[in-house]
């Protein structure tokens, strides 16, 4: 079955609100399936009472999730775009995060929070960002980031089925891309990764839209004779520290790669443990590909020069490997 | 009240004061950890509310929330083991004083974020309607919290979506350390969401019968799904805002000033006053409670402290 990122993502939420009535979906325009149309169709299937639209209240709605889930719902929230979930944070860092631990294991807070990030629309500094590694920094939430349809419903499928506060980071790129799917798509485990691409030479880990640009990357150095094997960790929290390891041990050179601002951002967070757990295996310093330390220029030219892109990672793979 | 709802409420008063104080103690002794905020002459509200709850109903509350545990159900024991970080705590000795949490009672808990809770008491009342059970929910707050964005964000959809959701307001006229003059133009939280629609309105919180009747009045119509109500009560903290609060922005009640506000003793003027209750089982109440306390003591002084083994299993459900 041909679909598209975006298509699958609302199939995976029909499927899990065909087989379990208390999966509800709640945001910002999602009866008429918002700005990507994920959800569209839902409202018609399910109702307004499963299906329910709400007020820009990101906060608010953000707690009523939480609130639902304590209370028996499994909620899946929409956030239009990551960059507004600055307005939920305390809801999601400081009630849904710590909820279980706080209260002793009493609380759980099974709920997804659904959004999307990334620049490439000309959506300027607001509406472009990539936040997740804010997220991976908070005990007590995972955080899930698909480079691939199959993986965002698989992906999707386990985060309502998962007993904790589970953040899907979608990709607004890659919402109208085109695969081949599976008439079935099983589910996807939170917390393993998945070899794209094997190689010998130099272990590429890319997350969401920088997996698509590491394989054009690969294809590119594979005509060079650099074999790049391209690892996809899926799940940032928690990670699949033994299968980027295996990978590593073997290639002995790791690039990481992410959208996201380098400063601060999860590939630091990858490079330093990669380096404890695995110094005596590298043959070169963990290299990071990501954005420029400075917000998302509007204009067409600076966009894509701000952009990480297959050439980033072409690059960063040379200085890893020397040549 | 009729005498025995008297009797209940007026016990449930004592036990929050007798527990309150002796946190108090407690904490300058540092057996009790964290910051601690006591709502000595507030317990009113929280008695009468919980007094007519079930325990399906979900309650929710914020940092001044030891009286709402107690008032839902909580073990005292058990409430003061968590304040003391103590394994047999309500929540294991991870949370404190203000992240109570007791599920088995419907109290879901309290938050150390002002206003925090208000929009989890709309999703657990979403929750509650779509099971389809008459069970209501209802968030305690002060009038600190009304003006958080939370609060708009929330009365908002509360009202949009006719949720059946209890908003109690306990209205004590500071935020912190600042009158709330000093927040806000509004007096009354009845006014800030007048728009709104809710049902409801402003009662002084130190009449436990008036709080009472009040509740009475409002809770059958939002169990029966008619929408929301927003109460506010007007009451008085005799303690600063934490335990160790200075309190020099406030001027100090006189203790003359402060029989006349108390609402216990309001109350046992009222209920003797009116033959709901005898005088002379007034000081059993009160031997009752701080005879609890002292066993909820020493129950909690044995409770071992939770390792750290404990703790790490805690974050996650898997």
């Amino acid at each position: 079955m041909i679909t598209t990122y975006a298509r699958a993502i609302g199939a995976a939420l029909a499927t899990a609100m065909r087989a379990d009535p208390s999966v509800v979906v709640l945001g910002e325009d999602v009866s008429v399936g918002g700005p990507f149309t994920v959800t569209t169709g839902l409202a018609e299937e399910f109702g307004a009472g499963r299906v329910l639209d709400t007020p820009i209240s990101e906060a608010a709605i953000c707690g009523v999730a939480i609130g639902a889930a304590q209370s028996g719902l499994r909620p899946v929230l929409e956030i239009m775009y990551v960059d507004f979930l600055t307005l939920a944070l305390d809801q999601l860092v400081n009630q849904a995060a710590k909820a279980r631990f706080m209260s002793g294991g009493q609380l759980g807070v099974p709920m997804v929070l659904r959004t999307q990030g990334g620049a490439g629309q000309r959506g300027a500094a607001q509406h472009s960002q990539s936040l997740e590694s804010w997220l991976c920094h908070v005990p007590g939430l995972k955080v899930v980031m698909p480079s691939r349809a199959v993986d965002a419903a698989g992906l999707l499928a386990s985060a309502i089925a998962d007993p904790d506060p589970v953040v899907v980071v979608e990709n607004k790129i890659l919402y109208p891309r085109r695969e081949q799917l599976p008439e079935v798509v099983e589910p996807v485990p939170i917390g393993v990764a998945a070899t794209l691409r094997p190689g010998r030479d130099v272990t590429v880990l890319a997350m969401s839209r920088m997996v698509s640009e590491s394989l054009d990357a690969a294809d590119q150095l594979a005509a060079e004779g650099v074999e790049v094997e391209v690892v996809d960790p899926r799940t940032l929290v928690p990670l699949d520290l033994p299968a980027v390891l295996d990978s590593v041990r073997r290639t002995h050179h790791l690039v990481v790669a992410h959208e996201a601002v380098a400063h601060g951002g999860f590939g630091a967070e990858i490079a330093a443990t990669v380096q404890k757990a695995a110094f005596d295996d590298l043959d070169a310093p963990v290299e990071r590909v990501g954005a420029p330390f400075q917000p998302i220029p509007l204009s067409p030219g600076l966009e894509d020069a701000y952009l990480p892109d297959a050439a980033s990672v072409v690059a960063a793979v040379r200085r890893v490997l020397g040549r | 009240m009729d005498a025995e709802q008297t009797r209940a409420v007026l016990a449930m008063m004592w036990r929050i004061r007798a527990f309150e104080e002796r946190v108090g103690q407690l904490k300058r002794a540092d057996e009790v950890h964290g910051l601690i905020h006591l709502s000595i002459g507030q317990e009113g509200v929280a008695a009468a509310v919980c007094g007519q709850l079930r325990t399906a109903d979900a309650v929710y509350s914020g940092h001044r929330a030891h009286g709402h545990a107690l008032a839902k159900g909580a073990s005292m024991a058990r409430a003061l083991a968590e304040l003391m970080g103590r394994r047999d705590g309500l929540c294991r000795g991870m949370g404190g004083s203000m992240h109570l949490v007791d599920v088995e009672h419907g109290f879901l808990g309290a938050t150390g974020v002002v206003g925090g809770n208000i929009p989890l008491a709309l999703g657990s009342a979403l929750a509650l309607r779509a099971a389809g059970r008459d069970a209501v929910a209802v968030v305690f707050f002060g009038d600190g919290a009304v003006q958080a964005g939370l609060f708009a964000e929330s009365v908002n959809l509360a009202a949009l979506w006719r949720l059946p959701v209890l908003l109690v307001c306990e209205n004590n006229g500071f935020a912190e350390f600042s009158p709330r003059s000093a927040h806000t133009p509004v007096e009354r939280v009845r006014d800030v969401v007048a728009p709104f629609g809710l049902a409801g309105g402003t009662v002084d919180g130190n009449d436990v019968d008036a709080v009472w009747d009040a509740v009475a009045g409002l809770l059958p119509a939002v169990r029966a799904g008619e929408g929301p109500a927003l109460l506010e009560c007007l009451t008085h903290r005799l303690r600063g805002h934490y335990e160790g609060d200075p309190d020099r922005y406030r001027e100090a009640v006189s203790s003359a000033e402060w029989r006349e506000r108390d609402p216990i003793a309001r109350l046992q003027r009222a209920a003797t006053g009116d033959g709901r209750l005898d005088p002379d089982e007034l000081p059993g109440f009160e031997r009752a409670a701080r005879d609890e306390v002292e066993r909820a003591v020493l129950a909690a002084r044995e409770s071992p402290f939770p390792d750290a083994a404990l703790a790490a299993s805690l974050v996650y459900g898997r």
